[in-house]
């Protein structure tokens, strides 16, 4: 079986965890989202929110950093038992983005991601295309981000 | 300019937001931060049937949009989060150099359950670079407080 192949519908992956500080929030924040909410205590206080949160963008840009990080070392280890390689490209986009519960500084996210369906792309021989729904739960076990994401992916099959 | 409450919103209704430019600085502090993918931190890549040379990761350009959606709308509102995103398509790479904008268009406004101080505003987002190529496209609602319960 080549790497496509390999997939199963239900495989889980485990990125890890990431901690969001203050002063990291405020800085992406800043920059990309400079809500009251997002980037000053006391007027956090004043919000529905009650106190300094994430942008929402951050939380799913850490949720990337961490998704990379994860699939470079399932390639590494791919690598070094001489197994095929996924090939992945570009994803056209992503579906049920959500953001149930506030991420808080000092909150640690761990994100799980599930392969939900996997098909042969029919606009581009030779690619398929990957579904993954992607769970952010924080340290209390609420759910702060959810997301189905598609992507691009070799099927290695010549079509 | 006054500040926006739920009930000034209505279907129909377009706001045009600024503009913002992309440089090549920008795209690579992103990307080492937040997705350090080849073709996010580098002008040699590999060339692939999608193309080559240095691309914003699809998550700045979410994050890009949003800078424009708050300067444009949402700081002067009362704004109070969103549930999520519905659907959301990356349509063209964001380039070294891009110039992108952005325009909103109300879809539905409605009651939220579990706040009757809140209201609901379903928007249609995109975000064109300077060919006018719409480089994305996204569904999102966001919650507003309303007038009277300011």
């Amino acid at each position: 079986m080549n790497a496509y192949e390999k997939i199963g519908i239900g495989d889980v992956h485990v990125f890890g965890s990431h901690t969001f500080t203050a002063e990291s929030i405020k800085r992406f924040a800043r920059k990309y989202d400079p809500q009251v909410f997002h980037v000053e205590e006391v007027g956090a206080g004043e919000t529905s929110f009650g106190r300094l949160c994430a942008s929402g963008w951050h939380t799913a840009s850490a949720m990337m950093r961490l998704l990379v990080n994860h699939f470079e070392a399932e390639e590494a280890k791919a690598r070094a038992a001489g197994e095929p390689l996924l090939v992945s490209g570009p994803s056209p986009g992503f579906d049920d983005l959500r953001w149930p519960n506030p991420v808080y500084p000092d909150d640690t996210v761990t994100f799980t991601a599930r392969i939900v369906g996997k098909r042969i792309s029919k606009s581009r021989p030779g690619w398929g295309l990957l579904s993954m729904t992607t769970t952010g739960v924080k340290q209390t076990g609420e759910t702060v981000f959810m997301v189905t994401t598609h992507a691009f992916v070799e099927t290695g099959a010549a079509v | 300019m006054t500040k926006r409450y739920f009930e000034d919103f209505a279907p129909g209704q377009i706001f045009e937001l600024p503009d913002v430019a992309v440089s090549r600085a920008d795209i690579i502090e992103f990307s080492r931060q937040f997705d350090p993918q080849i073709f996010h931190l580098q002008d040699e890549t590999p060339i692939t049937e999608f193309g080559g040379g240095l691309i914003a990761s699809g998550w700045q350009v979410c994050s890009l949009f949003m800078r424009l959606l708050d300067d444009g709308l949402l700081i002067n509102s009362s704004c109070a989060g969103s549930p999520g995103v519905e659907h959301l398509k990356w349509q063209h790479a964001v380039r070294p150099g891009d110039h992108l904008t952005g325009r909103t268009t109300v879809v539905e406004t409605r009651g939220w359950i579990g706040n009757p101080k809140l209201g609901l505003v379903r928007f249609h987002h995109e975000i064109f670079n300077q060919h006018r190529e719409r480089t994305m496209m996204m569904d999102n609602a966001i919650l507003f407080r309303r007038r009277d319960a300011a």
